[in-house]
């Protein structure tokens, strides 16, 4: 099966990018919400920040799971190169997302004041440890790591600590804090609703500066993340498309139409996902020495399995697409707490 | 220690401890999916209460289950890169396919099981709770086809050779519908409704034990034997099924099972033992030709044995340690039959409230397919040894190149850590659940449950 002139291989780098996205647009607010849950002290108020991603914060994190399901069946040979050379690296990622699916699950089931700090803390570190270890691993792709001729990783732990894929890191963890407040805004009401509209300034701003920081790094350091959209000018309306939905963001908020405000911080991520699928295409990670990067052909699964992931893909996410509209439907509004809530 | 070592050890924790979860969602979420149906029925309030009082149940153990589930997906890249790149192509596909039909589904309408009691009406919520229910199952089937692939590997060719070997599908049903599937699917579902079942079981004889909740304790008690006993029965047919497929397509392993090394007609089956591995014998009672009957209906039918299926001593698994997992799990599976079947027995006649020895067995009888469950896939996995995919890539040769040992015994200290933090809390909340109890405000539905269908205007 094939879209045209689309082959296999490509179509499954945007499927890939699809389901990171989807991951980015959903989980990515509860890990923003995540981040922000510590800014407010009010035991009431934090309930109603969990509960805000409570029913749906679990599917959310599926797209992560299937996603990785797909690049394991699509591009093995990445899977395994990433997986096993950036070791601590995933350990860490595993024990941070842990920490933050228990805490949200234990913490009303008691009383005590220690019990709630605790899983409170946890809830915290763990979402931002998760965004930020997110961000330093999609900078090291970017920035090139070393890879040696059988498409083995060649460096250590402290090889992935570059200035470049930190800044990521942390322009992740602004960009989901954003983002998650911007769904704050919807799930809540009342005071606390008030208290939130006062953060979201501030979380838009620390992203506006991470992200003018980390745009300027990459086009000084690493310009090949650039060469795609230069020598393509018609692709710098993706850029503006980007540049727009952000400066979207504070003009929606400020007229109190917090539901496109929301839709504009999708759209930026879905341009930034795009513009960075289209600088790495083909390549799924970038090498040191440039010959040895992992591409869409030397990675990638027979296409026969391409076609039968391709069948199931096309079978299996309308229907999730279908019941995920239903279930954020059955939860829209704002949260009220019962004695169901955590 | 070396890496290999220590990548199994890690790979064993962590599994095993995953493994104590998927099967209580999957057994919780069929009584869960009859307490609402019962009630739908019946309108009695009471199947309402249960269904609200093991939701709560079912929502520790799922959260726990999904947050360990991720590890094992990320573990087959980081400590089995070398398995990883061999088998993606079969693996991956398998693996990816239990994310969309599954995952999702599970995931997505959990969220109705847990907070939409009051949004959502009778039929609304039952149609979610089967959903979710169907969605574990769907899970059981996507992971057993990937781990019956490795048992007994069908519909794909090799390519390359050496370093750059690797598996690539040729028949995608063919790759699902391992020879080992089916049978390797039932025996593992019956494994889950029965840790399901007798939960439930567990749980309302100690209330009957304590003289509270009876009412609730009766009702709950009532379904859960009676799952409990219909799952043992099929776990009966399941396990001798499974076992039959194990001597058609693994001999080696059903060697090990048995301890025989000589292939033998009228081979004996061993009730228990020691497998002395040094002088290649077993001590301990058996019964001559059972196992020979049992593989092929007749005490002639000769069944290999380990000498002459594994000549070399390295193509054998650790025999004494599969032999014991195996028989382990074997005697749990009986006594679980005859726990449920007094159980039940008595139930029927109206004198099981008097018998308290009864009543404490069924206490503890939580603890038997949890062990069975964890003793079938060390003897499963054990008695593949030393493959890691049978017949094609050995177990030594699935590493990942680049790990070093120090790198995974900082791991294996992280999740172990970790792990025994989760499991006390684990302890801790369900104690606390079970002493709380089921909640009497349940009794009177709320929201749009409060009225019940057939009375809508």
């Amino acid at each position: 099966m094939s879209f045209g002139s689309l082959d296999l291989n490509t179509t499954w780098f945007i499927l890939i990018g699809v389901l990171f996205t989807g991951y980015a647009m959903l989980d990515g607010f509860d890990l923003g919400v995540g981040a922000l849950h510590l800014f407010t002290r009010e035991d009431e108020e934090r309930r109603t920040l969990l509960n805000a991603i409570g029913p749906v914060w679990d599917g959310n994190e599926v797209w992560l799971v299937t996603g990785g399901g797909a690049l394991f069946a699509a591009f093995p040979n990445v899977y395994a190169t990433v997986f096993s050379g950036f070791y601590l690296a995933f350990v860490l990622l595993l024990v941070a997302l842990i920490f933050r699916a228990v805490a949200i699950e234990f913490r009303s089931k008691k009383p005590m004041r220690w019990w709630r700090q605790m899983w409170d803390a946890g809830f915290a570190a763990g979402s931002l440890l998760s965004s930020f270890l997110i961000g330093v691993a999609m900078g090291n792709i970017a920035w090139g790591v070393p890879i040696d001729a059988r498409g083995e990783f060649a460096g250590t732990f402290w090889t992935l600590l570059k200035p470049y894929p930190i800044m990521l890191g942390i322009t992740t963890v602004a960009l989901f804090m954003m983002h998650g407040a911007i769904y704050l805004l919807l799930k809540t009401d009342g005071p606390l609703h008030v208290k939130l509209r006062g953060w979201i300034n501030n979380t838009i701003i620390f992203f506006i500066i991470c992200y003018a920081v980390t745009t300027m790094a990459t086009l000084l350091y690493v310009p090949h993340m650039a060469t795609r959209v230069r020598t393509n000018p018609w692709l710098f309306s993706i850029v503006l498309l980007n540049m727009l939905a952000i400066a979207n963001i504070p003009r929606e908020i400020h007229r109190g139409r917090d539901w496109r405000a929301f839709l504009s911080s999708c759209t930026a991520m879905i341009a930034l996902m795009g513009l960075f699928g289209l600088e790495m295409y083909p390549n799924l990670v970038l090498s040191d020495p440039v010959a040895n990067s992992l591409n869409i052909h030397n990675a990638a699964s027979s296409p026969k399995t391409l076609g039968i992931m391709l069948t199931i893909a096309l079978i299996g996410m309308p229907i999730v697409l279908a019941y995920t509209v239903s279930i954020y439907w059955i939860f829209r509004g704002k949260v009220k707490l019962d004695k169901m809530s955590y | 220690m070396n890496v290999l070592t220590l990548s199994r050890i890690q790979f064993t924790l962590t599994i095993a401890f995953h493994y104590i979860y998927p099967p209580l969602s999957i057994g919780l979420g069929v009584m869960l999916v009859l307490m609402e149906a019962l009630w739908l029925a019946t309108d009695k309030p009471i199947y309402h209460q249960m269904a609200r009082f093991w939701t709560k149940v079912f929502a520790l153990t799922f959260a726990i289950g999904v947050a360990t589930g991720i590890v094992m997906e990320f573990e087959f890249g980081t400590n089995w890169a070398t398995y990883s790149r061999y088998v993606g192509d079969v693996f991956g596909s398998a693996l990816a396919a239990e994310g969309i039909f599954a995952f999702f589904l599970e995931t997505g309408f959990l969220a109705v099981l847990l907070f939409g009691w009051d949004r959502v009406g009778r039929k609304v919520h039952f149609l979610s709770t089967c959903m979710v229910c169907l969605g574990a199952h769907f899970s059981a089937v996507w992971i057993i086809a990937a781990n019956s692939w490795m048992q007994t590997p069908a519909g794909f060719h090799i390519l390359g050779e050496g370093l750059t070997a690797r598996a690539e599908i040729t028949d995608f049903w063919a790759m699902v519908f391992s020879p080992s599937f089916t049978d390797r699917l039932f025996h593992t579902l019956c494994g889950a409704w029965q840790a399901g079942a007798f939960l439930v079981v567990s749980v309302s004889a100690w209330y009957l034990l304590k003289n509270r909740h009876r009412e609730f304790a009766r009702a709950s008690l009532r379904l859960g034997l009676a799952v409990a006993l219909a799952a043992s029965l099929l776990q009966l047919v399941s396990g001798h099924s499974s076992a039959r497929g194990v001597a058609k397509n693994q001999p080696v392993k059903l060697a090990a099972f048995e301890g025989l090394y000589n292939t033998s007609s009228n081979a004996p089956l061993s009730l228990f033992g020691w497998v002395d591995e040094k002088n290649e014998k077993v001590i301990g009672p058996r019964v001559p030709g059972l196992l020979s009957y049992l593989a092929y209906d007749s005490t002639g039918a000769p069944v290999a044995g380990l000498r002459q299926a594994a000549p070399a001593p390295q193509d054998r698994p650790p025999v004494n340690l599969t032999f014991q997992f195996f028989h382990l799990m074997v005697a749990i599976g009986f006594a679980m039959i005859v726990i449920s079947a007094l159980g039940f027995l008595f139930f029927w006649r109206g004198s099981l409230f008097e018998k308290r020895w009864l009543l404490w067995l069924l206490v503890l009888s939580v603890l038997g397919p949890q062990i069975a469950n964890q003793a079938g896939w060390f003897a499963a996995e054990l008695g593949r040894q030393p493959w890691i995919v049978q017949g094609l890539l050995r177990t030594s040769e699935g590493l990942s190149a680049v790990v070093k040992a120090n790198t995974v015994l900082t791991s294996i200290l992280l999740f172990s850590v970790l792990y025994v933090l989760l499991f006390a809390v684990f302890a801790y909340l369900l104690n606390d659940k079970i002493q709380h109890g089921p909640d009497d405000a349940d009794l009177l539905p709320s929201g749009k449950l409060a009225l019940p269908e057939r009375n809508k205007p």
